[in-house]
């Protein structure tokens, strides 16, 4: 069976590549054949390259593309193989001051937060519309520079994209504010209205669905934006930014800096003329944003930050669908997702058999190149991440957890990890400490409910958590317990536009996705006027 | 073609329409009536037939019904994601803007709606509503509740299922809109019901919103008479909920069968007799033509429409004077004529009432200040009529006369016009004409009636609910409270254990 996989991927890979040679984009053979092993099949195979053009890599400030300042560039890698894509202009401080200015601009005299919220809602809707027409270019273009599976990133992601904008699109023209009822004779209305010029950075492990829920709410209350996307992703969202303008977005309203975090993003974070600050990335630079917002002029700050979110089993749950639910939500994304089910706890009657079935589940994960269809779990997105999941796996081994499958690096060229499970572990390890952003899953076992809501929330983090059950009582008990922004019951990672995520303690401030999402783009007015012999009160 | 003025009008370059729908509408297929009856649709610009359309009745009823049942109890349509419902509508609202000339002129041709108004104004308010609505399907928003014991609560909204839409022959498309593109998003089914008077338009919507993927037997058009299929549709045991907007007279008649059939639901938009204020301060040069517009617009054929005009004693003969001034560029004519202000009333019955409010008026002493003849041509046309001297007591200032007939009123104080505002049966809309803070917010407050516009008129926007105090109905339509009114409040508890927080 193993060799008949192999023989459809290579005839597959080659296929792919010769339409990519005949679509013009430089292709070397001599790139040379590289061997990735799994242990039990060894794979002959050369990466594929996606038929799409890189067209923009300048940074998008006042609906122009145009060089940094410094006209430095960065160049962009492809994670399977660690080669560069293309080269990046490198945003700085210079270009922030530049983008926030056309932001500021559009924001104050522009049209987009004087226009009907109809009309922006229609802008919206034609951008999603252009999206939906790309969506293959730019399924491949985020799978090249992110190394996700390509049918993960065509027929799930890119889609949600397009939901996403729908979704808010829906809400520009119901955004509602309250009339209050006063003590005396006073006319009392809240009005909402939008921030500002709103600074976003998104992180780079979804960084087209990261663009929606930042860019999504904040275009729907009038705002105006700079984003700065990851170094490690930066072109996706100069493509969709692009699509915007064509959508009829007016300049200036959305600028895309790409750039390191230290340089484009502390600008960013620490600009006098932002009102308001999106973060989603690690825990420790969403310190860093919150104290630049402190410092410099006290701008909001929502933050969605890391996890180590626990995917909890009872006895009485159905023991496959729980073994697949829990492998999908570490290894989905190649465990790259601030909500990844981090910590496994398993209750002692099903222990053996689930780690039975984990094992055997994690062995059967198909590694290799994104782009080809069966593959489920692409590279770790560049040298240091790949660097740091080998390092946890270390610890994981040192601190005596038993590694069930996996530990190693997968094949010899690019960051694929081995999914890697390991059992036996206990509370005060490492691996269940820490996000270690990778495919690493912990297995931990627990005797009753009680323990179990008590070990789950004894961490730092808050962001999400799963509970497999049968019993009402017990889900309802467990997701009241648990601290943590979102709680699956018998699922994991649903993520539709109208349900709100965000975390608890550590994991971050605030909600992004549905109706709450907006909160983070109004500013709240209360007017409030006396009433001359009012018929009511 | 800019010279002509008054009744006369050159022959109109618009190309009208082949009607191409004629038959009900049900289950997804355009089906003859069960009797294979049918009847006339009128032009009332000339009172010739436009085409003679399937005349639904019972039996018909029945079948739609039936078709509508089965959509909501085993159909795809309640059980899509509202994302799914939303990108179906999303689809209608872009096939109804492909064809929104061809719906501007049946809407003109049947209903005599401005044609020019139409493209620019009425077809685009369907579309936005129907786009309003798609964004709102998947917005249905139930609440966690805080319980008082060791409870975890929450409700549900579900489609409230089969609706019944009664629909009125003023606004054929609007009216279809803000009923069906709520209801959709709500994920009801329904059977609509248009007005006799105009029953072409619906029928197209019908088969657009097919070709959107409006899956089939959620949304039915049952054409025909009220006392015939409105009468069925109103008592018929299998409805869940009717809706209807006209006549607060039919209005009983329909919340009558609801009470004495199935006890279903029931909203009323019935009929108006607004007061337009107008307070000493304002700027007569910019209140008189919005005064005007409140009260002839479409022909006085709205419910909202501005009938009772409260002009404050001291700017009172400057703005008769300036109404009247005002009057000279209102043009009668064909509604197809992009210059004209007013086309006829929608068929011969109307007509008919409207003359005879006038002799009314006459007899019991208002003082006509101009028109009050219909026009010497062919055709239900009505000049611009204005009363002064008009007395709370008249008739004419008591009902709705649904034409083109302004009543002029004169008041001293704030006080006084809140009660003489407030001493009607309708209480759907009302205009204030201020620029004193303290009198907007007080009269605002004070007026019975569901709509307020203070310093405009027809404000209407998709956001905005619509819909009457006392006898003008209840139940609002547009906002997002009339998606709820499609729905139903579920509330679900169950015990909870150990909760680390109540």
């Amino acid at each position: 069976m193993a060799a008949r996989r192999i023989s459809t991927m290579l005839s597959r890979s080659l296929s792919l590549s010769s339409a990519a040679t005949s679509l013009g984009r430089k292709y070397g053979l001599g790139r040379g054949m590289q061997r990735f092993s799994t242990g039990t099949a060894a794979v002959l195979e050369e990466p594929i390259t996606p038929p799409v053009e890189i067209n923009y890599t300048k940074l998008l400030i006042n609906g122009q593309f145009v060089d940094s300042a410094s006209g430095k560039t960065f160049p962009t890698l492809d994670p399977r193989t660690g080669e560069v894509i293309a080269h990046v202009a490198e945003g700085d401080k210079e270009d922030i001051n530049r983008a926030v200015s056309a932001a500021r601009k559009a924001f104050d005299e522009g049209p987009w937060p004087k226009m009907s919220a109809y009309e922006r809602s229609r802008i919206i809707l034609r951008f999603a519309d252009l999206v939906e027409k790309n969506m293959k270019e730019l399924a491949q273009l985020e799978t090249w520079d992110n190394g996700k599976p390509f049918q993960q990133a065509l027929t799930a992601e890119v889609p949600m994209f397009v939901r996403l904008f729908h979704y808010y699109a829906g809400w520009a023209d119901k955004i509602h504010g309250l009339t209050v009822p006063a003590d005396g004779p006073h006319h009392v209305q809240v009005l909402h209205e939008p921030i500002g010029v709103a600074g976003q950075i998104i992180p780079w492990n979804f960084p087209l669905l990261m663009f929606a829920w930042k860019v999504g709410p904040a275009l729907a209350c009038g705002n105006t934006i700079v984003l700065k996307t990851a170094e490690q992703t930066p072109l996706t969202a100069l493509y969709v930014a692009k699509l915007f303008h064509e959508a009829g977005l007016p300049d200036g309203v959305l600028n895309i800096v790409s750039g390191y975090g230290p340089t484009a993003g502390a600008a960013l974070a620490s600009h006098m003329d932002v009102d308001k600050l999106a973060f989603t990335g690690s825990t420790e630079t969403g310190k860093i944003v919150l104290e630049l917002a402190a410092r410099s002029n006290l701008k909001p700050v929502t933050l969605e930050l890391g996890g180590k979110s626990p995917f909890i089993i009872f006895e009485d749950a159905d023991i496959d669908k729980a073994v697949e639910l829990a492998h999908f939500a570490l290894f989905f994304n190649q465990g790259q997702c601030c909500c990844a089910g981090s910590r496994t706890f398993v209750h002692e009657k099903i222990y053996d058999e689930f780690i039975a079935k984990a094992k055997a589940r994690a062995l059967r994960r198909t590694v290799g190149d994104p782009f080809k269809k069966e593959i489920e779990q692409g590279p770790q997105i560049d040298s240091e991440q790949f660097q740091k999941v080998l390092g946890y796996i270390k610890s994981g081994i040192d601190s005596n957890a038993t590694l069930e499958c996996g530990g190693e690096q997968f094949g010899s060229k690019g960051y694929f990890v081995q999914p890697t499970v390991f059992s036996n572990v206990q509370d005060d390890m490492l691996i269940a400490q820490d996000e270690i952003f990778g495919p690493v899953q912990s297995i931990l076992k627990f005797k009753d409910i009680d323990e179990v809501i008590r070990r789950a929330n004894a961490t730092r983090y808050g962001l999400a958590a799963g509970v497999f059950t049968s019993s009402v009582e017990k889900a309802n008990t467990v997701s009241r317990a648990l601290k943590a922004g979102t709680v699956w019951v018998n699922c994991f990672d649903v993520f539709d536009a109208g349900i709100p995520f965000g975390g608890y303690k550590m994991s971050g401030i605030g909600r992004e996705k549905g109706i709450y999402s907006l909160n983070n783009y109004l500013q709240v007015k209360a007017v409030v006027t006396p009433l001359k012999n009012p018929a009511w009160l | 073609m800019s010279g002509e003025r008054n009744g006369h009008v050159e022959e109109s370059t618009i190309m009208i329409p082949k009607v191409k729908f004629t038959k009900l509408f049900i289950n997804g297929e355009f089906v003859d009536s069960v009797s294979g009856k049918t009847f006339e649709t009128i032009d009332p610009r000339s009172e010739e037939v436009i085409g003679k359309v399937a005349e639904g009745d019972k039996e018909d009823v029945d079948l739609a019904v039936k078709a509508a049942r089965e959509a909501f109890d085993h159909g795809p349509w309640p059980r899509l994601p509202g994302s799914e419902r939303r990108k179906i509508m999303l689809k209608f609202a872009d096939l109804i803007e492909q064809n929104l000339e061809e719906l501007a002129a049946l809407d003109a041709m049947d209903a005599a709606n401005l044609y020019l108004l139409g493209k620019i104004v009425m077809i685009n308010n369907g579309i936005e509503l129907f786009r309003y609505y798609a964004g709102a399907a998947d917005k249905i928003h139930g609440e966690t509740l805080k319980m008082s014991k060791q409870l975890h609560g929450y409700t549900l909204l579900e489609p409230i299922g089969v609706v019944g839409h009664i629909i009125p022959w003023n606004f054929p498309t609007q009216m279809f809109s803000m009923k069906v593109a709520p209801a959709l998003a709500a994920g009801c089914t329904m059977v609509v019901k248009p007005a006799e008077q105009t029953p072409l338009s619906a029928l197209f919507y019908a088969h657009l919103a097919k070709l959107a993927g409006v899956p089939d037997g959620v949304l039915n058009v049952v054409t025909g008479y009220g006392s015939t299929v409105g009468a069925a549709i109103s008592s018929h045991m299998d409805i869940d909920m009717v809706s209807f907007t006209g006549s607060t007279v039919t209005g009983h008649r329909i919340m009558q069968a609801a009470a004495t059939s199935n006890l279903k639901q029931v909203c009323l938009e019935l009929g108006g007799k607004s007061p337009f204020i107008v307070f000493d301060d304002v700027d007569v040069d910019k209140t008189a033509p919005l005064a005007l517009n409140a009260c002839l617009y479409n022909q006085g054929q709205i419910c909202v429409a501005g009938t009772r005009v409260f002009v404050q004693e001291g700017i009172y003969d400057k703005f008769v004077g300036r109404l009247l001034e005002q009057l000279k560029t209102w043009v009668v004519g064909d509604p197809f004529d992009p210059n004209v202000n007013q086309g006829p009333q929608v068929d011969k019955k109307q007509y008919e009432k409207v003359l005879s409010y006038i002799e009314v008026g006459k007899k019991e002493g208002a003082t006509l200040l101009t028109g009050g003849k219909p026009l010497d041509r062919k055709g239900y046309f009505i000049e611009p009529t204005i009363f002064t001297d008009v007395t709370d007591d008249m008739t004419i200032a008591k009902d709705e006369i649904f034409g083109p007939v302004m009543s002029i009123m004169k008041f001293k104080s704030m006080e006084e016009v809140i009660k003489r505002a407030n001493n009607t049966k309708y209480g759907l809309a009302a205009g204030i004409m201020t620029n004193n803070l303290n009198t907007a917010n007080t009269v605002s407050r004070s007026i019975r009636a569901g709509t307020i516009w203070i310093n405009c008129y027809f404000a209407f926007d998709n956001d905005a609910p619509v819909g009457g105090y006392k006898m003008s109905g209840f139940g609002k339509d547009m906002g997002i409270n009339a998606l709820h009114k499609y729905l139903h409040v579920k509330s679900i508890a169950t015990p909870i254990y150990n909760s680390p927080w109540l």
